[in-house]
């Protein structure tokens, strides 16, 4: 069958994994914008900023404080959330009831600033960070490394924690009728600002906890969240704001998409992700699983 | 305040309220005793349904006096007043699609201990119990109202806003509100209903105020309703 495709099952399973891997962090990223804007109202275009700063931060914690990458998978989303509860505080509160651009244009100010200073302090050629499950297993068709196993399972299994805890659990019906109607959930003796400011935590965290998990895979580099977001963003167009599930099962879908398109026509690899997210705003300009709003 | 001269549960005076640039409600003063039900009736935009989201803390700008039991209100955030033990149940219902009819249900916190427990609620509204994994609007109007009565008289609240609970419902429907109302009352809630239909409110309440233009122009207790429908009718429109 391979033969017949042109295509050796290597190439074809490693593009299916880098994939994959790809499409695990799309959907961690998806998943903390689309509830970030749900409850918010904010597009957050820091959301790359914050992920580099969660690689960076485990990066920090390693050489500077020689804490070891387990401790920082724990550390870093939180000391990153902990920034974005400020920020929430500081400036993001201000803007809720003005338009979209508004949090748009400070987000997208905000991760300019933070990417400078980065890039003044580490230069932007990128700094190793070093793989803590060296090794792999041949699985017969394919070789697979342990570290990549590991991106694709411990995203998975956060994502789908996620969608647990907001579809599933009192909290997360909190969060629900909160995105749908705030004013009343108050009336009904919520603390819904406290509510919106960890909500925000909580999106900003999963975005740096992205960024931990890709610091071994990738090298961590104060660009590396604003190569990423641009197509994390096309992703969540195409997934719709609506579902939670809805993020998760396109970010990974896509990065499939975009593995196999590297395998069988690799000149569109780059640009196959517009080219979905052209065709579905034709389509269905509310996103595959979006509903109007 | 220990000299209180009445037993007010809410002492309403002098209540501004403001939508952005337009003042809509101009001096609003009323009084809901213990135990009593009482209607603010009045057309259209009078300031009824605005008056409601001033006393739960909705509108934010809002200034005068809101007292409940004597604690002034007028400068809490609306969790905080909901916290002492005031529920609100909306005109539109606010029934969450988002969310299941248990879900609903069991959404607003339990405030005070004394709320009814969830095997009454399903007694005065056996329908929700039928439909407890529905989403939420997917109900009819009539069940969407009763959930949306249902699910605040869990909390331990003891005084209730009603912003028009049978606007746009059958009669069957509309006298089952009646109904619980009235058995409300027996429980010891304390009831401000919002009401365009004054015949329906007029079965339930103990006393009606009249608004018009963002404040109180006449009180009519419901004995004398009878003698006053004339009046009521020239105020309403009708």
């Amino acid at each position: 069958m391979f033969e017949l495709l042109g295509v050796p099952p290597q190439a074809l399973f490693g593009q299916l994994l880098l994939g994959l891997i790809n499409g695990a962090f799309y959907a961690m990223m998806s998943l903390g914008l689309a509830v970030i804007f749900g409850l918010l109202n904010v597009i957050n275009f820091t959301h790359g900023a914050q992920y580099m700063m969660g690689a960076f931060c485990a990066w920090m914690l390693l050489e500077w404080a020689g804490i070891p990458y387990w401790g920082a998978l724990v550390l870093a989303p939180v000391i990153v959330g902990l920034t974005g509860i400020v920020l929430e505080r500081l400036f993001l509160r201000r803007l809720y009831h003005l338009d979209h651009l508004y949090g748009l244009l400070l987000t997208f100010g905000l991760s300019l600033i933070v990417e400078g200073l980065f890039r003044r302090e580490f230069g932007s050629s990128g700094l190793p960070y070093g793989n803590p499950m060296p090794g792999g297993t041949n699985l017969g068709f394919m070789f697979l490394p342990h570290y990549r196993a590991w991106i694709i399972v411990f995203s998975l299994a956060i994502c789908l924690a996620t969608w647990f805890v907001i579809e599933r659990t009192k909290l997360g019906s909190y969060l629900r009728a909160a995105t749908e109607r705030p004013e009343l959930v108050q009336a009904f003796g919520i603390n819904v600002p406290r509510m919106i400011t960890l909500t925000y935590g909580f999106g900003v965290g999963l975005a740096a906890l992205a960024g931990v998990l890709a610091a071994p895979a990738y090298n961590v580099s104060p660009v590396m969240g604003s190569n990423l977001i641009i197509v994390v963003f096309a992703v969540v167009v195409i997934g719709g704001m609506g579902s939670i599930m809805g993020s998760i099962v396109t970010g990974f879908a896509l990065g499939i998409v975009e593995g196999l398109t590297k395998v069988f026509y690799p000149e569109a690899s780059s640009t196959v992700i517009f080219i979905v997210m052209a065709i579905v705003l034709l389509l269905r300009p509310a996103g595959l699983f979006g509903t109007q709003r | 305040m220990a000299d209180r001269a009445s037993d007010a549960e809410l002492e309403v005076a002098g209540l501004h309220g403001h939508y952005g640039e337009s003042h809509v409600l101009h001096g609003m003063a009323f009084e809901v005793r213990k135990g009593e039900v009482v209607t603010l009736l009045g057309r259209n935009g009078a300031g009824k349904t605005t008056t409601l989201k001033a006393v739960m803390g909705i509108l934010r700008s809002r200034s005068g006096s809101v007292r409940f039991r004597g604690a002034e209100l007028i400068a809490e955030p609306s969790n905080r007043i909901a916290r002492m033990g005031i529920a609100f149940c909306p005109e539109e219902r606010g029934i969450f699609a988002s969310l299941n009819v248990y879900e609903n249900l069991m959404l607003p916190p339990e405030v005070k201990p004394g709320g009814l427990p969830l095997d009454e609620i399903y007694k005065l509204f056996p329908n929700l119990k039928e439909r407890l994994g529905s989403q939420g609007t997917k109900l009819s109007g009539g069940e969407q109202q009763m959930l949306a009565i249902g699910r605040i008289l869990r909390t331990g609240a003891t005084l209730l806003l009603l912003d028009e609970p049978t606007e746009g419902l059958a009669p069957v429907i509309v006298q089952q509100i009646g109904a619980t109302i009235r058995l409300l009352k027996e429980r010891g809630f304390t009831v401000l209903l919002v009401e365009q239909n004054f015949r329906f409110a007029s079965t339930v309440a103990d006393r009606h105020y009249v608004v018009e233009h963002g404040r109180v122009v006449d009180m009519i207790p419901n004995a004398a309703v009878g003698e006053n429908v004339a009046k009521i009718e020239a105020y309403l429109g009708v």
